[in-house]
């Protein structure tokens, strides 16, 4: 019953995404694949992740979960089962001092990315609100890949949903998004977590740079 | 009523079959390759055409409500194209949720309640003056001109200008009561073939470009070329139209030297902008607003040259 609740659910949401947003995925230098991935991304929005889970192919998209903050996702019991049961999140808690060794977050993504599932993280570990275009990152992506080094880590470039979903606005505003996938960036031997946290950050702000040159 | 469409439609679609198949026939058997880059493009075009051929004959068959739901959803995805490039920011989120969430709908339920005094001035007076308040509440003084006339362009060109296709059939022309669902199909076979007519003239005989930097393959003589093939095409459909032959040529190269010149300005928004197409719907042609781009311009003039005269 839950499951077809949550297949039903699904579509509708990504019917709705679609009239929104008409979203479609831009891969540069490298080609939809069903193997092991992360893919990273800026995050400015709270849809951001549904619009990536939306952009990916069908085969792709359902063995793909989102790295999710359960303090958010927690809140409210359609979010909880949207999370659990449609998206099939990671929900990890951002405070440090209240979680256990089994909830590292690092060590989750890890256990899931061994099942054989790729994953969806936005590095920048909030949203971002600030005029910069991108935050500096957080560790997580660094740590991950230190421990599964054979996962291609994938820049995705997400262009104009905190538009559709302006804060504070009751609803939403339709505009064409997109969401570039760019060349896998792989964690080089001995590369220290400062080097390889700014070419991953780089890494997607290129994605950035083609979009708006408009390289369609 | 249903026999006369029937021929109408069979008709014309053996028309498009023949034309189509002439064009791959040439494509395929040229050995020149420039003419057969340019048969290329023409086959995708004509491509784009039977889709739109096949969206309306079906909503032609549900009558006025499936036409109107047609450009409701036309309107709606190029309103969504031509906001994408605009300038607009968080302080414009009311006007803009209300372009498509109040304005939109209104527009085209006045036009479905035959409501010509409110849908003639809906958008040009109460949007326009309703809307910068909207954003002026906001306080964001920021680009405030430029967002606000971006926004009713967008307005002007989405919803006002595509909601004359459907607003045709509320036009009462002496002797052609319900049949005025074959003007809107007069005016998209006439303009869309101008277009192509337009293209095809340029590349073999264009040499003065009429304006480089906005579009390099729009040329003088590909217009003339256009709007003359729009005349003789429409001389041709004079049947399925209250006009004389003559009349329906007159009318058919009125309607398409506005649809080609409205493409011109649709191609200085696009360059000004730094982009190709407005959108991805169609493989290869753009989207919706620049599969509609002709039609923008010449529906309104259309309307009220018909309004004027023969109503």
């Amino acid at each position: 019953m839950k499951a077809i609740a949550a297949e039903i659910v699904s579509i509708g949401l990504q019917l709705l995404i679609r009239a929104l947003t008409a979203v479609r995925g831009i891969w540069i230098d490298v080609e939809p694949d069903k193997k092991r991935r992360i893919y990273y991304s800026n995050h400015t929005s709270n849809g951001d992740f549904v619009l990536i889970w939306t952009a990916l192919p069908h085969e792709i998209r359902k063995n793909t979960r989102g790295v999710a903050a359960a303090d958010y996702w927690f809140k409210s019991k359609i979010r909880r089962f949207a999370a659990e049961s449609v998206f099939k999140a990671i929900l990890i808690d951002r405070n440090p001092d209240t979680r256990s060794a089994e909830e590292d977050p690092v060590a989750m993504m890890g256990e899931a990315s061994r099942a054989g599932q790729s994953l969806i993280i936005f590095p920048e570990g909030k949203r971002n609100q600030s005029e910069e275009k991108l935050l500096e990152f957080k560790t997580g992506l660094y740590h991950f890949l230190k421990e599964n080094p054979e996962v291609e880590a994938i820049p995705t470039w997400i262009e104009n949903l905190n538009r559709v979903l302006p804060k504070g606005s009751l609803l939403p505003i339709p505009l064409i998004c997109t969401v570039t996938f760019g060349p896998p960036v792989v964690l080089k031997k001995r590369e220290s977590k400062k080097a390889f946290l700014k070419r991953s950050r780089e890494a997607l702000l290129a994605m950035a740079a083609i979009h708006d040159r408009g390289i369609e | 009523m249903i026999v006369e469409f029937a021929s109408i439609v069979g008709w014309l679609v053996l028309a498009l079959i023949a034309i189509h198949l002439t064009c791959e026939l040439f494509e395929n058997f040229t050995k020149r390759k420039s003419l057969r880059r340019m048969l290329k493009n023409v086959n995708d075009r004509i491509k784009a055409w039977w889709v739109m051929a096949v969206v309306l004959m079906i909503a032609m068959l549900l009558g006025k409500l499936g036409i109107i739901f047609l450009f409701v959803f036309a309107s709606f995805a190029s309103l969504r194209e031509f906001l994408t490039l605009t300038n607009t920011r968080l302080a414009d989120s009311w006007a803009l949720a209300a372009a498509f969430f109040v304005v939109l709908p209104v527009q085209y339920f006045a036009i479905g309640m035959d409501w010509y005094g409110f849908y003639s001035v809906f958008i040009p007076v109460y949007a326009f003056l309703m809307l910068p308040i909207l954003t002026a509440l906001r306080g964001e003084s920021r680009h405030f001109l430029i967002r606000v006339a971006e926004t009713q362009w967008g307005l002007m060109v989405a919803i006002f200008c595509i909601s004359h296709l459907p607003a045709l059939l509320n036009l009462n022309i002496d002797g052609f009561e319900g049949k005025s669902f074959l003007l809107i199909l007069f005016l998209v076979i006439v303009v869309q073939s101008s277009d192509t007519a337009q293209y095809i003239c340029g590349r073999i005989w264009g040499k003065t470009v009429v304006a480089p930097e906005l579009s390099p393959s729009k040329t003088y003589e590909g217009l003339v070329g256009g709007v003359l093939s729009a005349a003789i095409i429409g001389a041709l459909l004079y049947w399925i139209t209250p006009f004389s032959p003559w009349v329906a040529a007159a009318m058919a190269g009125v309607v398409s030297l506005f649809g080609l010149l409205g493409s011109l300005v649709m191609s200085a928004i696009k360059r000004d902008r730094g982009i190709k197409d407005y959108g991805p719907m169609f493989i290869g042609q753009g989207g919706f607003t620049d599969r509609l781009d002709t039609v923008i311009f010449s529906a309104p003039v259309f309307f009220h040259l018909l309004r004027f005269f023969w109503e």
